[in-house]
């Protein structure tokens, strides 16, 4: 299966991940600052800053895009309940 | 038939409803006392009420209403705004904060001014659409920020995104031509007085302090920023969203919130990182497991360590010392099954300031099970914090090769603190069960 390695820059921390992966999955298990509401792509609470590897990330749907507009959301942030890790190597950390 | 009973009046005094009130040059006070409410957002007490302030600015070539009033005070309100101006003149209506508290009057008001053009901050849009539910597309909404206008022919209105000064969406709106400014919940106060003006009212700095510590104070990084927002402003009167009108020295209130978000004796600690490590021992195991955190800690000399025993301190003096630290480690053994009382009533305080990035960790001695680390951490994380390393339980008393682990935590922790941490890597799989 393909694999990618997802970084969370503020525990210092490196996943080996299965391609498709949701940061959401992983971020709270291992401690990062990133914080979540809804979980459902609505609020824009786990706005993301990607460090590094935003091309190895799932596109955003026209949703997302909305939900980081309204928020303000700079062009390397994504929401980590919604964008897939789909190879290669992520960074990121808490927006 | 006999006449029905009058209704006894309240025995205490309260304030009379009152009518609009032109408290600048074509601006007017449109809002609404509410003397009876006790609690607010169920976190917040009010000793004698609290008002929804809505203010009407009329210019040569426009009418705006500035925020409403709580949806239960909306004929109170509507008849207000109805002897200052007719519905076909409102051409602006700035919403700066969507809280219920502020925009119950809203569908009423559109239903009766369709054509007034919604102002608000960008994401005060996701709540409007929630507001406004199905009509939200008949309506003509502008997303504004920090620079952008609108005019009224002469006069204008200049909008400051000033986000969390409550919610994501808060926003404050400056009147040009009269060195106005609208701020909502920002310099408000829970203080219901119908003789509505500072230097009128009772004395209300109490409430003006409790709603700071209360409402503004998890935000202060976002209150800074609306400070340097609005202190290059001139400002000849502030007209927030509760509380009294701010006219007589407005400047003092802005200062005096520069004061309430200003580190204390800063230079204290100067560039260097602080840990505060907290812990309650029952036979003194997590004492000891709490006394080796800090040795290992404390080699760090970029890091300024200091261990507190939590039985030996009121809650109120921790928080503001975890408000300006950067790490927090908390040791509890686990009793019943749970972390200690002491450590709850602590971390359960924590609501009141802004937690979101420090570094967490947690520890504890146990006898049987050790859950309450875990609970602690994750407590942690629901406080917006990085907890990156997995808390440590240690079974009984520690040995001596147990209080090296305790040393080498805390060397990791100011580690992660002084931004050198150990990088490290793992496989998801070593993820389950977490
Ligand atoms: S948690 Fe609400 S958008 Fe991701
Ligand atoms: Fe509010
Ligand atoms: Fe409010």
């Amino acid at each position: 299966m393909a694999t990618a390695k997802l970084t969370f820059t503020d525990v210092a921390l490196t996943v080996n991940v299965p391609a498709g992966t949701r940061i959401i999955e992983i971020s709270e298990k291992i401690g990062s600052g990133i914080t979540y509401g809804c979980r459902e792509g609505e609020c824009g609470t786990c706005i993301t800053r990607i460090v590094e590897g935003q091309e190895n990330l799932s596109e955003p749907s026209a949703l997302e895009l909305r939900v980081l507009k309204d928020n303000l959301a700079g062009h390397n942030d994504r929401l980590a309940c919604q964008c897939q890790v789909l190879g290669g190597t992520v960074k990121v950390r808490p927006g | 038939m006999p006449a029905a009973p009058a209704i006894p009046a309240p025995d205490r005094a309260r304030p009379a409803p009152r009518g609009p009130e032109q408290i600048a040059d074509r601006v007017t006070w449109i809002g609404a006392l509410d003397p009876d409410l006790r609690n607010f957002d169920v976190i917040l007490k009010t000793a004698n009420g609290t008002t929804y302030n809505s203010y009407v600015v009329r210019g040569s070539q426009g009418v705006a209403v500035i925020d409403t009033v709580k949806q239960e005070f909306t004929a109170e309100f509507l008849a207000k705004l109805e002897t200052v101006a007719r519905y076909d003149e409102i051409t602006t209506l700035v919403l700066n904060h969507l809280e219920p508290d502020h925009t119950g009057a809203v569908p009423e008001l559109l239903r009766r001014a369709p054509h007034a053009h919604i102002h608000v901050s960008p994401r005060g849009l996701q709540v409007l659409r929630a507001l406004l539910k199905d009509d939200f597309d008949s309506y003509r909404i502008t997303t504004v920020q920090t620079g952008d206008t609108v005019s009224l022919g002469d006069r204008t209105l200049r909008f400051l995104t000033t986000p969390y000064v409550h919610w994501p969406d808060t926003q404050c709106t400056y009147l040009e031509e009269q060195n106005l400014l609208f701020t909502c919940d920002l310099l408000g106060c829970h203080y219901c007085d119908a003789r509505l003006y500072n230097d009128k009212v009772g004395d209300f700095r109490f409430s003006f302090e409790y709603y700071f510590d209360h409402i503004m104070r998890p935000f202060k990084r976002y209150v800074t920023e609306a400070l340097d927002l609005i202190e290059p402003l001139r400002i000849d009167m502030i007209a927030p969203g509760h509380g009294p009108v701010l006219r007589a020295h407005p400047r003092e209130y802005i200062t005096h919130y520069r004061r309430l978000i200003t580190k204390r004796l800063a230079s204290e600690t100067g560039a260097e990182k602080t840990l505060l490590i907290f812990y309650v021992s029952a036979y003194g195991a997590t004492a000891q497991m709490a006394e080796a955190i800090t040795e290992g800690a404390a080699e760090s000399d970029d890091v300024r360590v200091s261990l507190f025993d939590l039985q030996g301190g009121d809650v109120t003096p921790f928080i503001d010392l975890i408000e300006e630290a950067d790490g927090l480690a908390f040791g509890t053994p686990t009793i019943n099954g749970d972390a200690v009382r002491t450590v709850w009533d602590l971390l359960s305080s924590l609501v009141d300031i802004d937690t979101k990035g420090k570094l967490g960790a947690s520890f504890g001695s146990y006898g049987w099970t050790g859950e309450a680390v875990g609970m602690v951490e994750a407590r942690m994380q629901g406080l917006k914090m990085r907890v990156p390393e997995k808390g440590l339980r240690i079974k009984m008393h520690p040995t001596a090769e147990e209080l090296e682990q305790c040393r080498d935590f805390g060397r990791r922790l100011a580690a992660h603190l002084a931004g050198r941490p150990a990088e490290r890597e793992i496989d998801m799989s070593a993820l389950l069960g977490r």
